[in-house]
């Protein structure tokens, strides 16, 4: 994952609550075995349907609960490579929260005035190390969880950093209840 | 301090600040090839296979396609056989098709006994919170978390806040966990679990059988939940004892869950209290989950609704069901029904549904398929004579997978139609592009393929 610590530039705005996953990217999509090429078909069925325009900016604004239903990491995958780099919301479903981080997809949490703010000021920067957004509304602070921006400011893999620890999983391991042996190998 | 069920387990499964241990790994066709992929240009391996189970669920064909090669949507077959080399490949355990073991994810668990009391338990699944009804703890991962504890055994999670839904009194007859969840995520909206490990409680919880408690659980994410949990207790003992994954010092391991419930007194940051009694059968008019009904009541009048944004979506959501406001739910008229999905497929499901159809005819206008959530729940249907039941009425009887809950497979609707259905979503194009989803019990599901339109299953003879 590449590190990010500033986001700028335009704003796309998608004024709609409770969008799923499904519309993010529709199930069709799904069958590839890359992590790569979902851009084209994001918000597919709202696209081709002439329902919604997107254009490809680095902020995308959206309404509350976004992300919400299946945990398909195609969706942050096609919004990241539909250009996204920030999306800002009220609020986010966890899942989704979570694989955009892992991405490097910056998922950061407004109220809803504020988001709006930022829709109608149609351009602004992100500073992650500083948890603000600036438009020409003003400057709003966001926050984020400590070791989540560590990770999203120096790039960092999650496996890696996590494989450090491997004495300490061993030794959990070790420790030994009985869940801790095998499960599915022995059906 | 008095702990939570919750509590326990986090504790339990903590391997440092932030990092916990994983006990049970699901793993299927759709979100899993780019993490296996990830780990092969990293040269990592899996670190514990023999507490991975893989299957093949989302993409297979419910014709009666016995084999992996055989299935004739390229990029499914693809995937699929995907799952089956990386599988080979990294040693882990998989019951593809053509396995008398292959079914739903979220259904072979339970029924093969690895899904236990006192586990944590993952899934690239959002519907891995089924697995809670056990008394685990078990939620949706994407496929960085699924390359994640592959090869670590572990997850970085943050501790999520504790939410407890007690409900007072019982269910009344005809009404059952699908209506209970439905009427839950109704009051509280669809984002109103979110951040929480949500443990639902009360003599209405306790009076169900395990496949009820997965019914409530699978659906704790629509409501927004990380997890969904129910205390284990006797009847959870008795589902798992026997099962082929089950632990071999079983009494031991039953001393071992009996501490697992949450002690009294104990603090949850919210308690939230629902009347089980007064819950109706349900039927969703929407787009999302939360968008529902009792089947007494009618579509919802977009102009009575207090917040612009609920208003607006409300307003797309009959132009995209194409239902008008103050229509009775009775006289709403589903070409399709659908039994099935990790949310409603169990033997007991399709023992409920059968009851409502024996002995008489699907309705003319409609088409009514039932898909069994796996192998095994066939097998046993099938040596019961339910799929006479159900042929005998005109439903189709399929083979075991995800089918038209998702349409990931040949099962989806076409454009504008119409489905009774008892699985979990009813979000746009989730079914097919175009179709219109209701969410409902197998039993009003069933009752509806008869009638031609929805019915209260309660005075319905």
């Amino acid at each position: 994952m590449r590190p990010v610590d500033i986001i700028e530039g335009k704003v796309s705005v998608l004024d709609r609550a409770d969008v799923d996953t499904d519309q993010i990217i529709p199930k069709q999509f799904l069958k590839r075995v890359e992590r790569t090429g979902f851009g084209e078909f994001l918000f597919y069925d709202w696209i081709r349907g002439g329902e919604i325009e997107l254009e490809s900016n680095p902020i995308l604004v959206a309404g509350r609960n976004f992300g919400c239903g299946s945990s398909r990491e195609h969706a942050p995958w096609a919004l990241e490579d539909f250009g996204f780099q920030a999306i800002l919301a009220p609020s986010f479903a966890d899942i989704f929260y979570s694989n955009c981080t892992k991405i490097g997809l910056l998922p950061a949490i407004l109220d809803e005035q504020r988001c709006r703010a930022v829709a109608e000021a149609g351009e602004a920067r992100i500073d992650v190390d500083d948890e603000t957004v600036t438009c020409a509304a003003g400057v709003f602070e966001f926050a984020i969880e400590p070791d989540v921006k560590h990770r999203l400011l120096n790039g960092l893999d999650d496996i890696g950093i996590t494989l450090e620890n491997a004495a300490a999983i061993d030794t959990f391991e070790s420790a030994g209840t009985t869940t801790h042996g095998p499960v599915t190998t022995t059906l | 301090m008095p702990k939570t069920m919750f509590d326990k387990l986090w504790e339990a499964h903590q391997v440092s600040e932030g990092l916990i241990y994983i006990d049970l790994h699901l793993v299927h066709e759709v979100t899993s090839p780019q993490a296996f992929e990830g780990l092969r240009l990293a040269g990592r391996g899996v670190r514990r296979p023999d507490k991975t189970l893989a299957t093949a669920d989302h993409n297979v064909p419910t014709d009666g396609t016995m084999a992996a090669r055989l299935i004739a949507d390229e990029l499914s077959r693809i995937q699929v056989e995907t799952l089956e080399r990386n599988c080979e490949e990294f040693g882990i355990p998989l019951y593809s098709l053509g396995s008398e073991r292959q079914g739903i994810v979220h259904v072979i668990g339970p029924e093969l006994g690895v899904t236990q009391p006192g586990m944590t338990i993952v899934c690239g699944d959002s519907h891995t919170s089924t697995h809670g009804a056990f008394g685990a703890l078990a939620f949706g991962i994407g496929t960085s978390e699924v390359e994640h504890v592959l090869a670590t055994q572990c997850l970085v999670q943050k501790r999520p806040k504790t939410m407890r839904i007690s409900y007072a009194g019982e269910l009344g007859a005809g009404v059952t966990s699908k209506d209970l969840i439905l009427a839950t995520i109704g009051k509280l909206g669809t984002g109103g679990m979110v951040g929480h490990a949500v443990e639902y409680a009360g003599p209405a919880i306790e009076a169900l059988a395990m496949p009820g408690r997965m019914t409530i659980c699978n659906m704790t994410i629509e409501g927004g939940g990380r997890a969904g949990m129910i205390a284990p207790d006797e009847t959870t003992f008795e589902w798992v004892r026997g099962k082929p994954g089950a632990p071999a010092d079983f009494d031991t391991a039953v001393e071992r869950w009996k501490q697992l419930p949450t002690e009294a007194g104990a603090e949850f940051d919210t308690e939230v209290e629902v009347d089980a009694a007064a819950i109706s059968p349900m039927v969703t008019w929407g787009t999302t989950p939360g968008m529902v009904v009792q089947v007494t009541d009618s579509v919802p009048d977009p102009a009575q609704m207090d917040s612009p944004a609920d208003r607006e979506a409300a307003e797309r959501a009959l132009a995209y069901m194409g239902l008008e406001a103050g229509t009775p739910m009775t006289e709403v008229a589903p070409e399709r029904v659908f039994i099935g999905s990790c949310t409603s497929s169990r033997i007991e499901d399709l023992r409920e549904a059968a009851a409502v159809v024996d002995g008489r005819r699907v309705a003319g206008s409609v088409r009514a398929m039932v898909v069994p959530g796996s192998q095994q729940v066939k097998a046993e249907a099938e040596a019961e004579g339910l799929h006479d039941v159900f042929r005998s009425a005109g439903f189709e009887w399929r083979e075991a997978g995800c089918s038209m809950c998702l349409g990931m497979n040949p099962d989806t609707l076409i454009e504008g139609e119409r489905c009774a259905s008892t699985s979990n979503r009813n979000f746009e194009g989730r079914q097919g592009k175009g179709g219109r989803t209701h969410l409902v019990s197998p039993k009003m599901a069933a009752a509806a393929a008869i009638e031609g339109h929805f019915v209260d299953i309660r005075d319905w003879s």
